[in-house]
């Protein structure tokens, strides 16, 4: 559509200042996270990796990361084969049934998170899985359930069922024609599902600060506790690692799917 | 997608039937165990003390604290999404009209933020507001202003940083929208000796209003239970309906009270989503990740 100059320029101008909007606090804070100076000074007067050393080197900040990959991982791990059933379930199956069953499975998306948050609290203290991992990861499950679940679906639609009618009427069963035929082609959005659900874990925060303790605090929980006490520099140095750890997931994720 | 259904039988049909319940049973159960019931016992608890009671809802409407954290809250969540239509509208509109190169740039840049954790861009926007942060550093270098402004720690900080991360899902759902929208028709409306303006008022917009109405009800049934951004940004003075719950069970240990707190604002969610179901899919609404 044409328009005239200067509403061109006016509008290139507005767009162009709502990108840096959403993209520049993210940028700020890696130059941030390598100043020299105690206070958060941009631009940094001097340059160092102090910050990054006393993340390393800190024993709470190191235990805190273990626990975030652990349930990052773990959670992946159960998710993916969970929300690929399910995902090949409501997409398959012509049962009214699934349609509300699709919907339960969105849950989570819908629900505010503080809801979820406190009445997981009250659940787990019932049966004695605050402050446990095992708690942080199935929690974790239940959030993450949704990305794989909305990426394989739309993966499946895209993808011929008949395809695997042939392979079934030429004598697979069911599972064996699943993994054979239909897998490879839905392997993007199941691996961009599971990376969704490793970010979301990864960067989960309200349920863990109701349910998680003790030596099982992820990153953000401490995190989130330091930081309404001041701002400690070594935050900007853990924030600079995990934004460029879900900017590759994401590249990995999104670049997979336009190949398929 | 409806598979092709040999109609063999009932009894073949049953057993498809099972096969598929067996397959969504896991994720189910995960989320009946910890969505469901949660969500079910924070009601029971709201309205059961040692017997029935609506206490913790007299509360509610007796108390004045708790009125004015739900209108704040609603206010916010209203500010953030008009505002959110405002600035998303002119990105996902050029989204849509730019060459394919540009278009995944501008995706890009809204994608990246949202995959960003909530935590870091709001520890962002503290580093960037505060009295000795990056914007007020500028502006006194500039010789723009002689003390600091208060950005944060109130209710602006709260809305710049809220509308920040709830920005995406307005940009995602109005570009999905907007993408469907056949160029023809806007041909057809310029050949017929519309101006681009009227092409646009006339044509383009009324067809872009189911994302529209998606991306608002994301953005405003999202920001109505935000958390981190208030509690971080707030400065303590700008209590949302969350930080009414969150500090109900933390501080006071008061759990009826949260709860009943908490099943105010799901009845809210819900009667907006059922509102909304009404004009656009809800599956639509929420697959636009």
């Amino acid at each position: 559509m044409n328009m005239s100059r200067p509403y061109r320029v006016a509008f290139v101008l507005v767009c162009v200042l709502v990108l840096l909007y959403l993209i520049l606090p993210i940028l700020i804070i890696a130059p941030m996270s390598f100043s020299g100076a105690r206070y958060l000074a941009f631009p940094p007067p001097s340059l160092s990796t102090r910050w990054y050393q006393e993340y390393v080197g800190n024993a709470a900040w190191m235990q805190a990361t273990r626990v975030t990959l652990t349930v990052a991982v773990l959670t992946v791990a159960i998710a993916t084969p969970l929300g690929v059933a399910a995902a090949y379930a409501v997409s398959r199956s012509t049962w009214r049934i699934m349609r509300v069953i699709h919907i339960t499975l969105l849950l989570p998306l819908v629900v505010p998170i503080i809801i979820t948050a406190v009445g997981i609290f009250f659940v787990y203290a019932k049966v004695g899985l605050v402050a446990s991992l095992t708690g942080l990861v199935l929690a974790n499950v239940m959030l993450g359930l949704p990305y794989v679940i909305i990426s394989v679906v739309a993966g499946l639609q895209s993808f011929d069922a008949t395809q695997e009618m042939v392979a079934r009427s030429l004598g697979m069963n069911r599972l064996r024609s699943f993994f054979a035929v239909t897998l490879p082609q839905i392997k993007a959005s199941v691996i961009a599902g599971g990376i969704f659900a490793f970010i979301s874990a990864m960067d989960e925060t309200i349920v863990a600060l109701f349910i998680s303790g003790g030596q099982y605090q992820p990153l953000t929980k401490r995190m989130f506790t330091a930081l309404r006490d001041e701002i400690d520099p070594t935050i900007a140095a853990i924030s600079t690692l995990m934004t460029a750890a879900s900017f590759m997931l994401v590249l990995i994720a999104t670049t997979r799917r336009k190949d398929s | 997608m409806p598979a092709p259904m040999p109609d063999i039988s009932r009894q073949y049909q049953r057993r498809e039937q099972l096969t598929m319940l067996a397959l969504a049973f896991p994720a189910l159960l995960m989320i009946l165990l910890l969505v469901v019931l949660p969500v079910g016992w924070l009601a029971w608890q709201s309205i059961w003390h040692d017997g029935f009671t609506l206490e913790n809802y007299r509360r509610i409407l007796a108390e004045d604290i708790y009125w004015r954290s739900f209108a704040l809250t609603f206010e916010i969540s209203l500010t953030v999404t008009v505002l959110a239509v405002l600035l998303g509208y002119p990105i996902a509109y050029a989204a849509s009209i730019v060459s394919r190169g540009w278009s995944i740039v501008i995706l890009a840049l809204v994608v990246l933020p949202f995959w960003t954790s909530v935590l870091v861009r709001a520890y962002a926007w503290l580093a960037l507001l505060q009295r000795t942060g990056v914007i007020n550093q500028l502006l006194r270098q500039l010789g723009l202003i002689d003390a600091p402004l208060a950005l944060v720690h109130n209710t602006f900080g709260t809305v710049v940083a809220t509308l920040h991360i709830l920005l995406p899902f307005m940009v995602l759902p109005l570009y999905a929208t907007m993408q469907k929208i056949p160029r023809d028709l806007l041909q057809a409306g310029a050949s017929l000796g519309a101006g681009p303006v009227l092409t646009f008022w006339q044509i383009f917009l009324p067809l872009s209003l189911p994302g529209v109405l998606a991306g608002c009800t994301l953005v405003f049934v999202l920001s109505l239970g935000f958390y981190i951004t208030p509690e971080l940004l707030g400065g303590g003075r700008t209590v949302m309906v969350s930080m009414l719950v969150s500090r109900n069970v933390e501080l006071y240990d008061q759990w009826g009270a949260a709860s009943a707190v908490g099943v105010v604002l799901l009845l809210a969610v819900a009667a907006i989503f059922f509102v909304v179901s009404r004009f656009v899919p809800l599956d639509r609404v929420l697959g636009q990740r």
